[in-house]
């Protein structure tokens, strides 16, 4: 192991290594961050989702945004995985299909850093029960 | 390097070790080889999580999952379900006590609600083993800071100003302290840690050894720089396998970084850290006596002043500190002072940590604000009492400490309001007790502790102690008078009064707390002889109800001394001049017709 022999060293030492921890740090508090759920099912998986996952894990990083992506399980739209749930704080997830490397690029730099939604949304025009009755 | 998508946390502490945590990290990491997951997800053992009650624990991140009370077993399935399929193992999860919902996330449990973790910071979070993790968690950056861009005297300001007191039990400022070490002249100073942790029932200073041990040994180094010392020196009882294992793996590691040893930092300041092994004597914690053990006499205290800092080790000045005061201190330096004075009470700074335990549903090891009431942390982070049973009494500051009753669970806890009701707070254990336990056998219990503790040097500790242990003993048999109760308070007070050290000073309070809250207890072992709690069982007698037994012979079969005789069909009697009192047969009746009289 290398000596630190300033104050500075110990700066840029804890640079570089605070990304091992970070996604614990992020994890205490997810409401504040982007959240992005990557379905990961069979189907999922079979479309390409490791590789969309992997990449938006790694952008978001180069671009430093504050970000957790998980997977989850089956979302129920087979037809358009590889499918992804952006949630923004401060914002409605929204729910993006047939997200490749390139969509995904585009979800990042117009959605997520943007602020704008981008073609491809998956409309989420179900309702539950219980929200109808709501509103009655 | 490896960027890994999930990180699996698995408490390393102690209690889950015990409950076969070497083999879950060990399947975990194999379940994850078998999905060739090894890239994307990190296994990690870190230090105690805390909720102990529901141990072994793992967390998973990022989505914070909690699962609790996990076997070896089922670390394939959480691989396959939550990491490969994206599915919570629900059968794992934490189960709230009160809506019986299940909750993944540990924010959002009662239990970690009201916690604000300063001197656990890093407990549950960073694998204690790998210094690189203490680094990115801004480890040693306070240490560095001290030592770069402030004199000793403004670091001993920002420590003064936060208002931090000493954790052991005392509550001495420890900026105070720093300055008086300071300020004696010395060619040679040492910081003593006192690692020493004697009260039955705590563990705080213990899992932040094994959870966080850089966090001390940067303050150690912080306080030498202070007070202008260069020898580290931490006083740990041997029992503690685990922390010492876990400290010496630390000071390797800081030393090979360069954060301990000679010229830290370019600064020319040198410090470093060696472990002393203390016996577990339970006197050792008061610092003269720690001092005499480290210097390899026996362990009793002397005479204070002169104090440490004046002439401690080898005669020469030595600060001593307990490990919890020493890991608030990086966080103090790294967030100053005002950040840490606005959280507690007036006098009392920060936060303390306690170990709940007795019969209390949430055992474990909590962190929560000076302040906040006996309440809060016994019904909301604790759970209530155990099988829904009536709170009776809270014991805090172990042996030393006194027994508080229903109606001090308002006060809000520091230093000087847990001392005004006749208790302290002590190193932080707390001990809950319910309407099953017989005070006066709860202050023996502590009085046999103390007599088997008692180093013998002054006579008031060591012959005190045992009369009062005497009479107690009496009490709990039934032979004592009301004259003795008056010999006993009187003699707690004398030994209070003129023992040479805490041990006996502080010793009688179990017996003057429990005496003053609970007088109604002694009279009625003297006066009826009976045990309200029914706990006591010279003063216990098992009778069968004539009308409500049915003569089913159950209770004659079970007792192991054949005591219990009667006909079949006709009500039974127990002799009792032969029973012995194992309520074998209460618990086999099942008509109710045996009572406790």
């Amino acid at each position: 192991m290398a000596k630190v022999k300033t104050l500075d060293d110990l700066k840029r030492m804890r640079e570089g290594l605070q990304s091992k921890i970070s996604l614990r740090e992020k994890s205490d508090h997810p409401e504040k961050i982007v959240q992005i759920k990557v379905s990961m099912a069979t189907c999922g998986i079979a479309s390409g989702a490791k590789e969309t996952m992997t990449y938006l894990i790694e952008e978001l990083d180069n671009r430093a945004v504050e970000a957790v992506v998980t997977q989850t399980g089956c979302m129920g739209y087979c037809h358009s995985e590889p499918t992804i749930e952006v949630h923004v704080p401060g914002t409605d997830p929204v729910v993006y299909g047939d997200v490749d490397i390139k969509k995904a690029e585009e979800i990042i730099t117009k959605h997520i850093i943007g602020g704008e939604l981008v073609d491809g949304i998956i409309p989420a025009a179900y309702k539950t029960p219980n929200e109808h009755r709501n509103e009655k | 390097m490896a960027k890994y998508n999930n990180h699996i946390l698995v408490c390393g502490g102690t209690g889950c070790r015990a409950s076969r945590g070497e083999e879950i990290v060990a399947n975990l990491k194999q379940a994850v080889a078998d999905n060739s997951l090894e890239d994307q997800i990190q296994v990690v053992r870190t230090g105690c999580f805390g909720f102990c009650e529901k141990g072994p624990i793992v967390k998973m991140i990022p989505d914070n999952t909690f699962y609790v009370h996990v076997t070896p077993e089922d670390a394939g399935e959480i691989i396959s379900e939550h990491l490969v399929k994206g599915r919570k193992v629900n059968r794992l999860l934490y189960i709230d006590p009160e809506t019986s919902e299940h909750i993944s996330d540990s924010r959002h449990m009662e239990f970690y609600k009201k916690q604000i973790r300063i001197a656990l910071r890093n407990c549950g979070f960073i694998n204690p083993e790998n210094i690189d993790e203490y680094v990115a968690r801004d480890g040693y950056a306070a240490l560095g800071k001290v030592l770069s861009e402030m004199t000793p005297e403004e670091a001993i300001k920002i420590i003064k100003d936060s208002g931090l007191r000493g954790r052991g039990g005392g509550g001495f400022p420890t900026g105070l302290k720093w300055e008086i070490t300071n300020k004696v002249k010395g060619d040679v100073k040492y910081v003593v840690c006192n690692a020493d942790e004697g009260d039955p029932g705590a563990f705080m200073d213990r899992s932040i050894l094994e959870g966080d041990p850089h966090s001390v040994l940067e303050a150690m180094a912080i306080c030498g720089y202070c007070i202008g010392g260069s020898h580290g020196l931490i006083y740990i009882r041997a029992e503690y396998p685990l922390a010492i294992q876990r400290l010496k793996i630390a000071i390797d590691q800081a030393r090979s970084l360069g954060v301990l040893g000679k010229d830290i930092f370019g600064t020319g300041f040198s410090f470093d850290v060696e472990l002393r092994y203390g016996a577990g004597a339970f006197v050792c914690g008061e610092e003269t006596a720690l001092i005499h053990s480290m210097e390899g006499l026996r362990g009793e205290p002397t005479v204070k002043p002169p104090f440490p800092s004046v002439s401690g080790y080898k005669g020469k000045p030595t600060n001593v500190n307990n490990v919890e005061t020493f890991a608030n201190i990086p966080v103090i330096i790294n967030k100053g002072s005002d950040w840490f004075s606005s959280i507690g009470t007036e006098k009392s700074k920060g936060t303390k940590v306690f170990a709940l335990a007795g019969k209390i549903n949430n055992v474990g090891l909590i962190e929560v604000p000076m302040g906040i009431t006996l309440r809060e942390v016994i019904f909301d982070i604790g759970g209530g009492i155990k099988d829904g049973k009536k709170f009776k009494s809270v014991q805090t500051g172990g042996p030393s400490g006194g027994c508080l009753t229903e109606k001090h669970l308002d006060i809000p806890i520091d230093y000087d309001s847990l001392l005004a009701c006749g208790s302290m707070m002590g190193s932080g254990g707390m001990i809950v007790m319910d309407e099953d336990d017989c005070m006066v056998s709860v202050a023996k219990f502590y009085l046999d502790f103390t007599v088997e503790e008692s180093c013998g040097k002054c006579a008031p500790c060591r012959i005190g102690n045992k009369r009062l242990y005497e009479i107690l003993d009496k009490i709990t048999k039934g032979n004592a008078t009301e004259e003795d109760l008056g010999i006993l308070r009187n003699l707690a007070n004398v030994i209070k009064d003129t023992s040479l050290c805490g041990l006996g000073q502080t010793s009688p309070n179990p017996v003057l707390s429990t005496m003053d809250n609970f007088m109604h207890e002694y009279l009625a072992h003297v006066k009826d002889g009976k045990c309200p709690a029914g706990q006591c069982k010279d003063l216990m007698m098992y009778v069968i109800d004539p009308v409500a037994c049915v003569g089913c012979t159950l209770c004659a079969r079970v007792c192991p001394v054949d005591a219990i005789s009667g006909d079949k069909k006709q009500p039974h009697i127990i002799d009792t001049s032969i029973c012995i009192k194992c309520g074998a047969c209460m618990a086999k009746c099942k008509f109710n017709a045996i009572s406790i009289q």
